[in-house]
C-alpha cells in the first residue's frame, strides 16, 4: 500500500490517496513500535518517534462520529450550514470532514453513530485546471452492515 | 538563578484604531509600562516584541524607531494566540540566564474583522466545508462538544460562561465592551458554530500591552520592588501526541501539560490560585481549561458556572478583566494583557473589580497548533 497521487486529478487532504487507475483509499501509517495509527505515510512516529519500523495501510472507509459542530457561519461562498464532524475509523486513524445527509441539528447527532466514507470529486479545481477528489461523512448504510 | 520580577506594566484601552499604525499602537503600551515603573528606553537592555499578523515585518524594531533606537537586541516572537506569553517567557529566559537584567516586552496587534483564516495548502482549492471547518469557532465549538458529548455539559453552561465575563467587563474601563449581556441574549444572538454563538466568540480588536522585566537584585537596588511583581513560574508547551490531535485539536493535554510544569515549578497548586485570566477566545475554550488547569475534577466545570465559583466573589474568579470574550483578543497584545490584569490584582489597584487579598495569580494562553503558556505571579510580601 502506498500514498499514489495522479497527475491530472488532485487530492483535498495528503492521506488521501488518489491514483491514476482505480478507487480512491485512505492511507496511514501504522508503528510498529507503539501499534499507534497516524494519517498519511510519515517519515517518523508522531506519538514514539520510531523511525525504522514504519508500514503504510490503508486506512477503514468505517467509523463512528466521536465529536461535531453545525456550522452557520463560514467564508463567503461556502454554502451553510453544514456538520463538521470528528470520526474514528475502525481499526485506527481518526478524520476530521463534513457529514452529509443527516438533519442539521445538534440534537438529532450522537457520540458513537456510524458512518461511511466516501469519495466524490468536489466541485472545484485546483489552480493547475485539474479536478479534485474529496471525501464525506454519510450515515452508514445499515442494510450492508454485517 | 536570579528570581525574575514585573515592575513596570500597562496597555492600551482595546479598540479599533483604522486610522493608527500598529507601531504607533505598540509604542503607547511601550511607553506607559515605562512610566508605570519610571524608567526610560535607556534602561532596557533587550526587547522582545509580540505580533502575530505582521510576524515578518519587524514590528519590534519599528516600535523603537517610535520610543528610542538605542541600538539594544530586539526580537519579534511569534507563536499563534500565545505570541504576548511566549515574548514574556523569553525576556524572562535571558533575565535567568544572567543575560540581561531589564527587559521590555511589548505585545501589539492590528486585527481583521471577522472570520480568521487558519491558512493552509496554497492549490487553488477551498477546502472550508469539504473537510469540514478549520475556523476557530468551529475547532473550538468541537472541543467543546467533545465535553458536552463526554459530560452532557449544555448549551446553556457554555452561554453562563461569556454572561460571566462580559459582565466583568462592565468593571473594567480597558475592555472593548462595557456592556451586560443576559442569558437569553447570549444564547439568542446569531448562531456561529453550535454552541457558539456570536456573543460566545472573542472580539477581533486592536491593542497593544507592555510590560518590563526585571532581575529581583536589580529591582531591589534600584528601588522597585514595592510595586513589582514576582514571575514564580513560566511554563510553554506543545502538543503532546493525542490520538486524535490531527483531526480534533486537543487543547486539553497541551494545557495539561504546560499547567502540571507551571505548578511544580512555583511549588504550588490549583486550589492556592486566587485569580485566573485564561484563554477564553470562545465559551466553550473557558469550560475545558477549568478542568485542565485543575480549578475541578474532570467533568464538574459546568457545575463551576452554575455555582458562580469562577464569577468575581466566587472561589476561584476566572477572566474578571472581561477576558478575550468581551475585553477582546489582539492576538500578539493578550499574553501580556492578561499579565497586566494579574499584576493590578496583585498590586491591589484593580477598583471595582478587585479581588480581594489576592496572593497568587494564574495567566494561561493557548495557541493553535498548538502552543500553551502558562505564567504564575506572586505578590511580593
Amino acid at each position: 500500500m502506498t500514498l499514489e497521487l495522479s497527475n491530472d486529478k488532485c487530492s483535498v487532504a495528503p492521506y488521501l490517496s488518489v491514483p491514476n487507475e482505480g478507487a480512491p483509499a485512505l492511507i496511514g501509517t501504522l508503528c510498529g513500535v507503539c501499534d499507534e495509527v497516524l494519517l498519511g505515510v510519515r517519515v517518523a512516529c508522531g506519538n514514539c518517534g520510531n523511525r525504522k519500523n514504519l508500514k503504510a495501510v490503508k486506512l477503514s472507509e468505517k467509523g463512528k462520529l466521536y465529536a461535531f459542530s453545525v456550522v452557520y457561519r463560514s467564508f463567503p461562498g461556502v454554502k451553510t450550514p453544514f456538520v463538521s464532524a470528528i470520526v474514528d475509523l475502525e481499526g485506527g486513524g481518526t478524520l476530521k470532514g463534513t457529514l452529509r445527509n443527516v438533519e442539521q441539528d445538534p440534537h438529532s447527532l450522537a457520540q458513537g453513530m456510524p458512518v461511511d466514507v466516501v469519495f466524490e470529486e468536489i466541485d472545484q479545481k485546483d489552480n493547475k485546471g485539474r479536478p479534485c477528489t474529496g471525501y464525506f461523512f454519510e450515515p452508514a448504510d445499515q442494510d450492508q452492515r454485517g | 538563578m536570579t528570581n525574575v520580577v514585573i515592575v513596570g506594566t500597562d496597555m492600551i484601552k482595546f479598540g479599533r484604531f483604522p486610522d493608527r499604525s500598529i507601531e504607533a499602537l505598540g509604542a503607547e503600551a511601550a511607553l506607559m509600562a515605562l512610566d508605570d515603573c519610571g524608567l526610560s528606553i535607556h534602561d532596557m537592555d533587550a526587547m522582545y516584541c509580540g505580533n502575530l499578523m505582521y510576524a515578518p515585518h519587524m514590528i519590534g524594531q519599528r516600535i523603537m524607531k517610535e520610543i528610542g533606537q538605542t541600538g539594544i537586541p530586539v526580537m519579534n516572537v511569534t507563536n499563534a494566540c500565545a505570541t504576548g506569553a511566549a515574548a514574556i517567557r523569553e525576556a524572562w529566559i535571558g533575565i535567568k540566564a544572567g543575560v540581561y537584567d531589564t527587559v521590555l516586552c511589548v505585545g501589539v496587534e492590528k486585527m481583521p474583522k471577522g472570520l480568521l483564516d487558519p491558512g493552509g495548502e496554497d492549490d487553488g482549492i477551498q477546502r472550508e466545508g469539504i473537510l469540514g471547518s478549520g475556523l476557530m469557532p468551529c475547532v473550538f465549538a468541537e472541543a467543546g462538544m467533545e465535553h458536552s458529548l463526554k459530560y452532557g455539559t449544555s448549551f446553556e453552561q457554555f452561554a453562563g460562561i461569556s454572561v460571566k465575563n462580559h459582565h466583568h467587563s462592565t468593571m473594567n474601563p480597558k475592555a472593548m465592551y462595557q456592556i451586560e449581556t443576559p442569558l437569553e441574549m447570549v444564547m439568542e444572538a446569531e448562531m456561529i458554530s453550535y454552541p457558539n454563538t456570536k456573543l460566545m466568540c472573542s472580539v477581533n480588536v486592536d491593542g497593544s500591552a507592555a510590560a518590563v522585566l526585571m532581575s529581583e537584585d536589580k529591582a531591589r537596588e534600584m528601588g522597585l520592588l514595592n510595586r513589582a511583581v514576582r514571575i514564580k513560574a513560566s511554563s510553554l508547551s506543545s502538543d503532546p501526541y493525542s490520538q486524535r490531535n490531527h483531526a480534533l485539536s486537543d487543547w486539553n493535554s497541551v494545557t495539561r501539560l504546560c499547567a502540571r510544569q507551571a505548578y511544580e515549578q512555583a511549588g504550588c497548586k490549583p486550589e492556592d490560585i486566587d485569580l485566573i485570566e485564561l484563554h477564553d477566545c470562545f465559551a466553550t475554550a473557558e469550560m475545558l481549561h477549568y478542568e485542565n488547569l485543575g480549578l475541578c475534577e474532570d467533568g464538574q466545570a459546568g457545575r463551576l458556572v452554575d455555582e458562580g465559583e469562577t464569577t468575581l466573589g466566587g472561589r476561584i474568579p476566572v477572566n474578571v478583566s472581561g477576558g478575550l470574550l468581551s475585553k477582546g483578543h489582539p492576538i500578539g497584545a493578550t499574553g501580556i494583557a492578561n499579565v497586566v490584569e494579574i499584576v493590578t490584582h496583585l498590586r491591589d489597584e484593580a477598583g471595582e473589580r478587585q479581588v480581594k487579598d489576592a496572593r497568587l495569580g494564574l495567566t494561561h494562553v493557548v495557541g493553535a497548533g498548538a502552543a500553551c503558556a502558562i505564567h504564575i505571579l506572586e505578590r511580593i510580601e
